[in-house]
């Protein structure tokens, strides 16, 4: 039967060949895809692994004096799973959320668009409408079992107790593109301190987010969780924050402040630590919460006087006569006064022909009566002493390098570190500066002499003014000033704890006081002499301003022996120093120190809110209204 | 005849080696099934027989008793009545057709109450015992005209009727056994030329986007390969030495000329240039066949004639004649699309499964994307994926080389067959076997385009199982009794 060979056989080993050849182009292939390829592990995981977030508390913020202040506030989101809906009675549905049916089929609409809501699947649970308020979340939660596929997501918003200090505590807001590409911890979706506290204790306040590893099929399907929990993470919530600041103080310098421009920064020498900051005009700061976030936000920016800056650390201005004692006491560190020296006063500097000019007081004065009276020619004389002296400097150069240094040691030209966002660090220039106003290295004192009272180039924050006032009531050193007084379960950073010393000695700052001393009773702040009751120190500033009027600003701290606090207040076009700043400063002081307002500033204290001192809005807005307006009267 | 064999039949011994490697086979895919269609909600136990591992149990146990039966039945039986089965079998093929309904877009399953059977897989064992029982004539040639026709024409019918039933893969299946017909004494040119041809299918395809001049960068490269593999002919069937370089200096003289030309004048016409070269090649063929006056010159320029038919048409067939669907498989598996909704996904998604199991796979019942049904039909063509996933690298490697030694085991146990009959059906087995694992495998891992045919043993399937079965253990009887012969 059959044949049994043929002349074929050997084709039998190209068959086995090619078996084996499939089989090693394979076995490359698998160790391409299993061994070569770690990415394909990644793949996986994010295709069958749904990390879901658990999101911690928001830290709550207290005041000095325990007072809550910022908490959370549950709110509720509506959420739908397409896939599980059925036919249900839109119009009830529509009451029960208190929308009409156009907006319902516009909330679907977004939530269906990719554009708009990019991970939308109709198998998960997606957001329809967000922030219902406790009794829209009552009422559906009523009505839930007859609207199949629709859900209900707890979130919370922040509450504030105090209409106050919206300056301070900042708002939280959805993350920006820029936060998450610079920092992977947010997400999109995720809240983000946007200014304020908020912003500058973020990652004490945010807490750390959990996560709960869960298994998604192919359908976006939630099947369980992965190894019964195995690598879940609980949320850490957020750290609570004591701030520095006294409500009551805080909310009474707002009070006083109000239709007002300007800060009153109130400071405890001995720690630094904040006790009021008021920038006027503030905001109250449950209007950037909740549900009309957008709107209120859009109307805040675009008023005129800008309510959204935060004057007292991103405010500069010309420090005007408050910068005087600075001056004193770098001319006696240096040696180019003594206490004794004497300049004379003809209503101006008579060097450069009664320029700048100066108001009638006795002459010749020294250094204690010159801060008491603020006779400008006497720190000009100083100034240019300090600039000329050839003995002492190589050149005018070096001199005012030596100057600089010890502005800059007394906390002005740079930013203190406050923990605080978007603080400005007022200028103080150096001789490289003028010689390129200049042009040349060959200038000297006269030409820069309007830095020695405070104006010309020279500028300060309304908070470095307050910190140099708190340097001098410590005579001769500060703490970098700070809202947070405390942060729960962690210290405070070294930063604010450090001692920082002005290369000035004690002996100075005692004279500076009692010129300041003077000044209050019987130099130019008399109207804060609070005797017998209170030793005030202080000195006023009247800084010329190309805009408007001049600002009025006052610095000073009280009692006079161990001192409590140090204070600076600046009325932006207030005139005067001692019309506006001083008096301000006056019941600030009470307020704090006796804790209520003495009886026979009860009319000062009417007086003082009432005021109006509002610049004119400007020009573009005037021109924009009355646009509006006209386009309102050709209808 | 029946009865005078019988008693030879006691002597032999069944080859337990493969019996042994068709038991880890089965084990092994009933785990893999037990994984892949694991539930993570509703996990159920491996016996529980409305599962899918439960079912594949039950064919499991009917494929032993199955297999013992067919080791107890008369070789003589099969030779016999190898036409008859062929008959019943093309009849219910064309039964299928008319009576299925429609499942998975096919018309291949015959059901019979709670049974489904496909037919067509049953058809494997049928066509191979025909061919076996067509071989088994004392002094059978293949190459003789009536016999080519005769062998050709019992595998092409049922081919066409499953192509009808939309079964291609099936159909590729049957096909294979042209590897039978290799060992059989069909001369390996044709073969060649079926290589050569798939070769330049994938060239043109891949790479008919560029045009330049009259034809296609693809076009251009198949025919610098048709001059190749011309030179490569005439070495190889005419001996002789000179003639091959003559043939590859005239190609590499026109693409010399062609890069000279174009760096002159870019606007050369390099399609023109490529069939200038192909007509030359044709032209020296010519002079040849003319001066030598010998036979085989022909057949050289019908090869290149026909395959630069081929070429030609290729591209037409591609884009007129397949089915979009085929087109983006194809398209896909060449890497010239990504095909993310249809097949392409599923075959990325079946490389990421294999690709996240690593070297040592997580775990039985560990893999996430097997068990989340990302990878579709996980526990039919794409078995695969599960051991890639959950044993990892050496897990897939062994699986690899199980069957490779499978492969060679019945090699050696076909080459041993005293008679045409067994010889020719061993390598009807052979070629099944390894075609299947060849596609099935290669689709899983990304190299071959998605054609849904089962991996044998592993997959989930009652008429697959059983057809492999019966396949497997009638060439194991037929090896028992070799001797008797």
């Amino acid at each position: 039967m059959g044949n049994t060979k043929n002349n074929f056989e050997k084709r039998k080993y190209i068959i086995g060949a090619i078996a084996v050849l499939i089989v090693l182009v394979y076995s490359l292939q698998l160790f391409k895809l299993q061994i070569l390829s770690p990415e394909y592990r990644k793949y996986a995981d994010s295709n069958a692994f749904f990390s879901k977030t658990l999101y911690p508390s928001r830290g709550s913020i207290y005041d000095r004096e325990g007072n809550l202040i910022v908490y959370n506030q549950p709110t509720y989101d509506v959420m739908m799973v397409v896939r599980e809906m059925i036919e249900f009675d839109t119009l009830d549905f529509c009451n029960t959320l208190n929308i009409d049916v156009p907006t319902f089929l516009q909330l679907d609409a977004d939530m269906r668009d990719r554009r708009k809501n990019p991970g939308y699947s109709s198998y998960t649970p997606q957001i329809f409408k967000t922030q219902l308020d406790i009794e829209e979340y009552g009422l559906l939660q009523e009505k839930l079992y007859k609207f199949p596929g629709v859900y209900i997501q707890n979130r919370t918003v922040r509450q504030y107790k105090y209409p106050n200090m919206g300056l301070i505590l900042g708002y939280v807001a959805e993350v920006d593109k820029n936060k998450m590409a610079a920092d992977p911890y947010y997400v999109r979706g995720d809240y983000v301190g946007k200014s304020g506290i908020e912003l500058s204790h973020e990652e004490d306040l945010r807490g750390e987010k959990g996560v709960e590893v869960l298994l998604r099929d192919a359908h976006g399907r939630i099947q369980g969780k992965y190894k019964d929990g195995e690598m879940d993470k609980e949320p850490i919530s957020g750290r609570d924050l004591t701030l520095s600041i006294d409500i009551e103080l805080q909310a009474y310098g707002e009070y006083l402040m109000q239709n007002k421009i300007g800060s009153i920064i109130m400071i405890e020498p001995k720690t630094g630590e904040i006790l009021s900051m008021v920038a006027a005009p503030t905001y109250d700061p449950s209007l950037l919460t909740g549900k009309d976030f957008s709107s209120n936000y859009l109307k805040l920016e675009q008023d005129p006087y800008k309510p959204l800056i935060n004057r007292a650390v991103a405010g500069t201005y010309p420090p005007g006569s408050t910068f005087k004692p600075s001056q004193g006491l770098v001319f006696l560190q240096e040696g180019i006064i003594t206490p004794e020296t004497r300049y004379s006063c003809f209503g101006g500097y008579p060097p450069l022909g009664g320029r700048p000019k100066c108001h009638p007081h006795a002459s010749s004065v020294s250094l204690q009566p010159s801060l008491a009276t603020s006779c400008n020619s006497f720190f000009c004389y100083g100034l240019n002493a300090m600039i000329s002296n050839r003995t002492k400097y190589a050149s005018n150069l070096e001199a005012f390098e030596v100057w600089k240094d010890y502005m800059v040691d007394m906390g002005f030209g740079y930013k203190l570190g406050v923990d605080l966002p978007s603080e400005k660090r007022g200028f103080i220039p150096n001789s490289k500066y003028y010689s390129n106003v200049f042009k040349t290295d060959k200038w000297n004192g006269h030409n820069i002499i309007s830095i020695a009272i405070g104006q010309g180039e020279v500028s300060s924050t309304p908070l470095q003014l307050a910190n140099f006032s708190a340097l001098i009531a410590n005579r001769g050193y500060y703490y970098k000033p700070h809202v947070v007084k405390e942060r729960k379960g962690a210290p405070l950073d070294t930063l604010y704890t450090i001692r920082r010393d002005s290369r000035v000695d004690r002996a100075h700052f005692e004279l500076t006081v009692e010129g300041m001393a003077d000044a209050v009773t019987n130099g130019t702040c008399r109207r804060i002499n609070m005797e017998p009751h209170l030793t005030v120190c202080g000195k006023t500033g009247t800084a010329q301003n190309p805009h408007g009027a001049d600002h009025s600003l006052f610095i000073g701290f009280a009692p006079k022996d161990d001192p409590k606090v140090a204070i600076a207040v600046i009325v932006e076009n207030g005139g005067f120093g001692a019309t506006n700043a001083v008096p301000i400063a006056r019941l600030m002081l009470q307020k704090y120190l006796f804790g209520e307002i003495l009886e026979q500033d009860k009319f000062l204290e009417q007086t003082l809110a009432d005021r109006v001192i509002l610049p004119f809005i400007y020009k573009q807005n005037m021109d924009r209204e009355l646009a509006a307006s006209k386009l309102e009267g050709d209808n | 005849m029946l009865n005078t064999n019988s008693y030879l039949e006691e002597k032999g011994h069944v080859d337990w080696f493969t019996v042994v490697m068709y038991l880890v086979f089965v084990i092994l895919g009933w785990f893999n099934i037990y994984a892949a269609s694991f539930d993570l909600e509703t996990a159920v136990s491996m016996y529980d027989l409305s599962s899918r591992a439960g079912m594949q149990l039950q064919w499991i146990g009917i494929s032993i008793i199955v297999a013992f039966a067919l080791l107890k039945i008369d070789v003589s039986f099969y030779e016999t009545y190898a036409f008859l089965f062929y008959i019943i079998g093309l009849g219910l093929l064309i039964l299928t057709y008319f009576v299925a309904p429609e499942i998975k877009g096919s018309r291949s399953w015959l059901v019979l109450g709670p049974i489904r059977l496909q037919p067509a897989e049953f058809m494997k064992f049928v066509i191979a015992l025909v061919i076996a029982r067509i071989f088994n004539v004392h002094n059978f040639k293949l190459m003789e005209p009536k016999n080519l026709l005769i062998v050709s024409s019992l595998i092409l019918l049922p081919v066409i009727i499953v192509i009808m039933q939309s079964e291609t893969g099936t159909a590729l299946v049957y096909l294979s056994l042209i590897f039978v017909l290799y060992r059989e004494g069909l001369p390996g040119g044709l073969l060649f030329m079926g290589v050569a041809f798939i070769i330049y299918f994938v060239i043109t395809i891949k790479f008919s986007e560029t045009q330049l001049g009259m034809l296609s960068l693809g076009e251009i490269i198949t025919i610098g390969l048709i001059i190749t593999f011309t030179a490569g002919l005439v070495r190889n069937y005419l001996k002789r030495k000179d003639t091959p370089i003559i043939i590859i200096s005239i190609g590499a003289l026109v693409a010399a000329i062609s890069y000279f030309l174009y760096n002159i004048n870019s606007s050369l016409d390099i399609g023109l240039m490529a069939i200038i070269a192909l007509v030359a090649v044709s032209l020296y063929i010519i002079f040849l066949s003319l001066r030598f006056r010998k036979k085989k010159y022909i057949y050289i320029l019908l090869f290149i004639a026909g395959s630069f038919v081929f070429v030609e048409s290729s591209e037409h067939v591609f884009m007129d004649v397949m089915q979009p669907h085929q087109q983006m498989r194809i398209k896909s598996t060449l890497g010239m699309e990504q095909d993310l909704q249809g097949s392409g996904y599923h075959v990325g998604q079946s490389k990421i499964a294999i690709g996240s199991g690593g070297m040592f796979g997580k775990g039985y019942l560990n893999g996430t994307q097997t068990k989340l049904k990302y990878v579709p039909e996980q526990d039919t063509d794409f078995i695969f994926c599960t051991i890639g996933e959950e044993w990892g690298f050496i897990g897939s490697l062994v699986t690899l080389l199980l069957f490779t030694i499978f492969i060679l085991r019945l090699l050696y146990l076909a080459e041993r067959q005293t008679s045409a009959f067994g010889r020719v059906y061993g390598y009807g087995v052979i070629s099944i076997f390894l075609f299947h694992l060849m596609v099935n495998i290669g689709m899983v891992i990304g190299i071959m385009p998605v054609i849904g045919i089962p991996l044998p043993f592993f997959s989930y399937g009652g008429s697959s199982i059983l057809a492999f079965t019966i396949l497997l253990f009638i060439f194991l009887k037929i090896d028992k009794v070799k001797k008797k012969y």
